[in-house]
């Protein structure tokens, strides 16, 4: 019964927010009917819908479980899209100075990016590591602001949003992109450095579609942070530190230590999107290849009551979102796939508004010096 | 002048009244009395407009009325002193009388005229302060005077108090009574909730009892005693006194020199604070709220930062004065906290998992670490809701479903078993019925009995006086006074309670 | 380097610290009275898409100015429904409402501009850049006024400070929580008009660029209190208008990269934050949704 309870506002906040996005289709001009069934239609064919409908779950699975392990500790990260682009470049990076990066520049000469050319059982795991120390690192600095001057997380996380996108471009401009491409995005990383994709050990998947071990590494993600938070005593702190720091406290565990480790962590799982962008798919970085995967994940937590279980599947459903908006911008005469944001918005307002009678935290009256 | 008429009200599953029935004559100081819980004060939060009932009527003057906000009570001259405080600490004396009935316009308040005013009725009612004041920096005492003010100011003839004698020493009672009798001379109607019989005797014409959401008998003052009300109060003779054998203490687990705590604003702090405790003797610390005894026990259960604390703390011989809650666990210091919402439990949590809060991090609720031994931990929490008799004892319940005394039981069931050689335990029945009292009162003379050292604020004097076999009396963040509780009267103690007394003259 | 620093620094400062003004005493209104407004970047887009659309369709910038306050202040009605009678998690409504706005003006635009994101230019006679600077700095002293000597001040800043103890005194604190956030929509709106159609002459996607945030840095810095608050303002504009004037510069022999000066406004506000929170006490009930019946 208490599960049907929980599953009852979630699904009443969707339900809601699609019958206001189809209002405002209908104010713009179009049908919403007709825009609803491409949006839906488009995402579920077998086996380009579902294929790629997976793909952009991915890194909204990540993101998800980001934003929903820093809510479990009472705080709101805001910083993911920052988070990843952090770690995808520094994936990036690692995997062209030690995958032995060879270039032909314009002259046909050959320039290498790279230091050392390093075999994939240690690349892979190198990149990897990247990734989530990279991610956690860039959450863990906001995480420190708040715990040690009780600077709010959501102004700072999301300045470090701004701050990575431009130190990224930087670096990718001036250091990492081949001279003379108009494109802005890094060199391509070392051949050893690639994940293989489902397609290569699932049969019936065609090699066109970008779905990786990423996808699998995501759901292993959720088993592990589930584990993580319920079945460790970390998880106890940190569950235990966003209910009730003044009891958390009470209990001895260190609240400003909570607040960075969960802050770390959740950067960390942003920093993930790296293996199933930068590895996965694209085999470098390329600026601004995030579809505000960050925000969306806000979304997903909320909607998924920051349950690994209810996040992968909100992951799924903004990922059949993000499919189909692909479509409904193309082939809609007026609706654009901006469409796809108001209905993410409209669904984070309605859960907020559906479930607050079981949120009544009494946020950080420890550090409340922070309040903004 | 007032009457409540078959008033009932529903706070979710809770029926906080049942049918009341509540009659106040005008000119007279009418008291209502029950336990924590009984619903006094929800029934005359709705008299005065903050909440609305269910069903029922209120008449005032004769006239049923409409009260569903509290502008309309006081438009109809009821005015309202609550039992905390409600004021803006940031704000004026005369910012706070004011506050709603702003004289001027719209565009520029009239401070001079609200000086004036306020001037005039502190003279009146002799209640005086500085209307320049800040609310913050105000005693207790003075606080709960800006308070009448408020109501009198707003012309009020029925006055409601809200447990006004809670947080005021007895010599302060005195002064207070006084202020009643004049408001009574006045013509005004007053209307006392409390459960403090002494006092119900000393000041009131009549007396409503009320018990468990309902009313269970209106009497007059002159005919009826303490013992009389507290069989009405709790329908069977009242328990109070502990009964407990003599102590017999062993070597000092605890010992406090000169322990100085700093706060900033508010607070009062501890200044230059010494005493021992040793094992197998219950310590009491008596004292109106506010006098450093949060600040002590923070300080022992190490809760408070390393930088605000002084001096020095020894527990058996080791120097704990700036060790971390969690090594005071591990040394065996418990600590059962004067809030149990905002300190003792994660009320979202099951019980469960509230039952190893404090002990989470190694065996046995760790099984390999970092795992959680989630079975043994079940089994555990089991064990202590069968030990401790809390109700309902189901370990998946979350803590905010179990009522004051449960949730208290269950603290102290944690607390307990993790086999103390100190225990610090800080209003341990505040807002818990009387059963569970009674129980919590033998466990811990038990625990006092297997050779635990406790130390035990408490702000009812009647537990203090009867569960400690010494008694520390605190004022102003200092210790004024150390008494035998079975010697020393109630009279004596509060005297020192507010700064007289035998040792004030080496200070 | 000293060739940066004249009067037309200082007249670049008070331009760009307008819109900031503006959101900031918007958002001290509503902190004031206990509501968090994390919204005020959603309210400054609004204001400006608003301002940007109606302007070039009507004409006129006054009623383009109008128009942008009252979709300021709709939009944050929707935030009040949401917090004061919902009692949602109020960083959670107002960041439900930033997406909301990145989305919905897109939305509009390309319906009714069939652009991808903005709209059409508006002409030079019927921009408005000097009205809004000098609302927003005259709104300083009339803030201050209203804020500690009318009758409305004092109880939205008891609101603010203790909800209970207002309505213990009769003051309805639905009332000027409402109030109070729909006023920061409209001071918002004007400040995100003051983006479309006072310092440049169209609306592009997510122009406020942040700067919705960085009111809000400017408001702890100022301790919720309008002279302060103005010149926190004051001194994230001069920073902008040093990263401008640095464009370009050479430093070293090096251009200064493009990146690093677009960083400078987020990287002091960081600053900002970690320095001077400890320093400044908000308002107590700030983010506590009211509810007398526990």
């Amino acid at each position: 019964m208490k599960l049907l309870r929980e599953l009852f506002f979630p699904v009443i906040a969707v339900i809601v927010a699609f019958v206001v996005g189809g209002v405002i289709v209908w104010m713009i001009g179009d049908n919403p009917f007709e825009v609803y069934g491409l949006l839906l239609g488009s995402a579920l064919t077998w086996p380009d819908g579902i294929g790629y409908t997976l793909f952009y779950a991915t890194p909204l699975i990540f993101t998800g479980l980001a934003v929903a392990v820093a809510f479990r500790c009472g705080l709101l990260n805001i910083g993911a899209e920052g988070q990843l682009y952090a770690a995808s470049f520094a994936t990036a990076w690692v995997a062209i100075k030690f995958g032995g990066t060879v270039i032909q520049d314009f002259a046909g000469k050959d320039v290498s990016y790279g230091w050392a050319s390093l075999p994939a059982v240690v690349l892979v795991p190198l990149a990897l590591l990247t990734a989530v120390l990279v991610g956690g690192a860039w959450g863990a600095i906001p995480g420190w602001l708040k715990a040690r001057f009780g600077a709010h997380e959501v102004i700072t996380t999301i300045m470090m949003n701004f701050i990575a996108v431009a130190l990224v471009s930087y670096f990718t401009q001036y250091y990492y992109k081949k001279p003379g491409d108009p494109i802005m995005q890094s060199v391509e990383i070392g051949a050893a450095a690639h994940v293989p994709r489902l397609s290569s050990f699932v049969p019936g998947i065609p090699e066109r579609l970008p779905i990786n071990i990423a996808f699998l590494l995501a759901i292993l993600a959720c088993a592990l942070v589930y584990v993580f938070l319920w079945r460790t005593k970390w998880g106890y702190e940190i569950r235990a530190t966003g209910a009730n720091p003044s009891a958390a406290e009470y209990g001895g565990i260190n609240v400003r230590r909570q607040i960075v480790l969960a802050m770390a962590v959740s950067g960390g799982l942003a920093g993930m999107i790296a293996i199933n962008e930068v590895l996965g798919y694209r085999y470098r970085y390329y600026d601004g290849f995030s579809a505000n995967y960050g925000f969306t994940g806000i979304a997903v937590a909320l909607l998924g009551r920051n349950h690994p279980v209810g996040v992968f599947f909100a992951a799924l459903l903004f990922g059949v979102l993000l499919r189909g908006g692909i479509f409904v911008d193309a082939f809609s005469q007026h609706v654009t796939k901006d469409l796809v944001e108001v209905l993410q918005a409209l669904v984070i307002l309605f859960v907020a508004v559906g479930v607050n009678f079981r949120w009544l935290s009494n946020r950080f009256s420890l550090l409340r010096r922070s309040k903004i | 002048m007032l009457e409540l008429r078959e008033i009932t009200k529903r706070f979710g599953e809770v029926l906080a009244n049942d049918r009341i029935n509540i009659k106040v004559e005008r000119g007279t100081i009418h008291a209502i009395v029950g336990e924590n819980g009984a619903g006094k004060s929800t029934a005359m939060r709705i008299a005065y407009g903050f909440y609305t009932a269910d069903s029922g009527e209120i008449v005032v003057d004769g006239e049923p009325r409409q009260i569903q906000t509290p502008h309309d009570a006081i438009r109809l001259g009821i005015g309202m002193v609550h039992q905390h405080f409600m004021l803006v600490d940031t704000m004026t004396v005369a910012e706070n009388i004011v506050l709603g009935a702003e004289p001027g316009s719209a565009a520029a308040i009239d401070l001079r005229k609200a000086a004036q005013e306020i001037r005039s009725l502190s003279d009146e009612f002799r209640l005086s302060v500085d209307p320049n004041a800040l609310v913050g920096g105000l005693s207790v005492g003075q606080q709960q005077r800006v308070e009448l003010l408020k109501a009198l100011y707003r012309h009020a003839r029925l006055l409601i108090l809200d447990e006004p004698t809670a947080v005021l020493t007895p010599q302060e009672v005195e002064e207070f009574f006084a202020i009643l009798r004049r408001m009574r001379e006045q013509g005004k109607t007053v209307i006392i909730i409390t459960h403090k019989l002494s006092e119900v005797l000393a000041i009131s014409d009549d007396v409503t009892v009320m018990r468990d959401g309902h009313v269970v008998g209106r009497v007059e003052t002159a005919g009826t005693s303490a013992a009389d009300l507290a069989r009405m109060m709790v329908g069977r003779d009242v328990l109070l006194r502990v009964e407990k054998p003599d102590a017999e203490p062993g070597e000092t687990v605890l010992s406090v020199q000169r322990l100085t705590v700093a706060v900033g604003g508010g607070g009062r702090g501890l200044r230059d604070v010494s005493f021992d405790v040793r094992a197998g003797e219950i310590v009491g610390v008596a004292g109106v709220e506010g006098n450093g005894q949060t600040e002590l026990i923070e300080a022992l259960a190490g809760l408070v930062p390393a930088t605000q604390v002084n001096g020095r703390v020894d527990f058996m011989g080791r120097d704990v004065t700036r060790a971390t809650t969690r090594e005071r666990y591990e040394l065996g210091i418990a600590h059962v906290p004067e809030d149990r919402h905002r300190r003792g439990l994660l009320l979202d949590f099951d019980l469960a998992e509230n039952s190893i809060l404090g002990l989470h991090y190694r065996k046995p609720a760790v099984s390999v670490s970092p795992l959680l031994d989630i079975a043994g931990i079940r089994a555990r929490a089991e064990e202590i809701i069968r030990d401790f008799d809390v109700r309902p004892a189901n370990p998946d319940l979350p803590a905010r479903a179990l009522s004051g005394g449960n949730q208290q039981k269950l603290i102290i069931g944690r607390e307990f078993g993790l086999g103390p050689k100190l225990l610090l335990v800080s209003q341990p029945t505040r807002g818990v019925d009387i059963g569970a009292i009674e129980f919590i009162h033998r466990k811990l003379v038990a625990l006092r009995d297997e050779g635990c050292a406790i130390l035990l604020v408490s702000a009812e004097l009647e537990e203090v006086t009867s569960l400690a076999d010494r008694l520390l009396v605190f004022y102003h963040g200092r210790i004024v006074g150390e008494v035998d509780p079975r010697a020393a009267s109630h009279e004596e103690i509060g005297l020192m309670m507010t700064g007289g007394g035998k040792d004030s003259a080496e200070r | 380097m000293t060739e940066i620093f004249n009067l037309g620094l200082l007249y670049s400062a008070i331009r760009l610290a307008t819109p900031l003004l503006l959101a900031a005493l918007g958002g001290m209104f509503s902190e004031r009275s206990g509501v968090i407004n994390i919204a005020l970047e959603g309210l400054l887009l609004a204001g400006a898409f608003t301002a940007a659309s109606v302007t070039w369709y009507a004409g006129s910038p006054w009623v383009g100015l109008a128009s942008a306050i009252l979709a300021g202040a709709a939009i944050a009605l929707i935030h009040a429904v949401a917090c004061i009678r919902y009692r949602a998690d109020q960083v959670v409504s107002g960041t439900a409402i930033n997406i909301l706005l990145t989305g919905v003006p897109a939305l509009l635009s390309g319906a009714f501009f069939l652009s991808s994101g903005s709209t059409p230019q508006v002409p030079k006679d019927d921009l408005i850049p000097l009205t809004p600077v000098v609302i927003a700095f005259a709104l300083v002293p009339l803030s201050y006024y209203v804020l500690y000597y009318t009758p409305f001040g004092l109880r939205l800043r008891a609101v603010g400070e203790n909800p209970e103890a207002a309505d213990a005194a009769g003051v309805s604190v639905k009332r000027m929580r409402y109030t109070a956030v729909l006023l920061s929509g409209a001071l918002a709106g004007i400040g995100g008009a003051y983006l479309s159609i006072g310092q440049s002459s169209l609306f592009t996607r997510n122009m406020s660029a942040g700067r919705g945030f960085i009111a809000l840095a400017a408001l702890i810095f100022g301790k919720w209190r309008p002279v302060q608050t103005m010149l926190a303002c004051l001194l994230f504009g001069f920073t902008e208008a040093i990263a401008i004037q640095l464009q370009g510069v050479r430093f070293g022999g090096e251009e200064i990269p493009n990146q690093f000066i677009q960083m400078i406004p987020y990287v002091l506000t960081i600053v900002v934050l970690a320095g001077f929170i400890g320093q400044s006490r908000a308002p107590r009930s700030l983010g506590l949704a009211y509810n007398k019946e526990r």
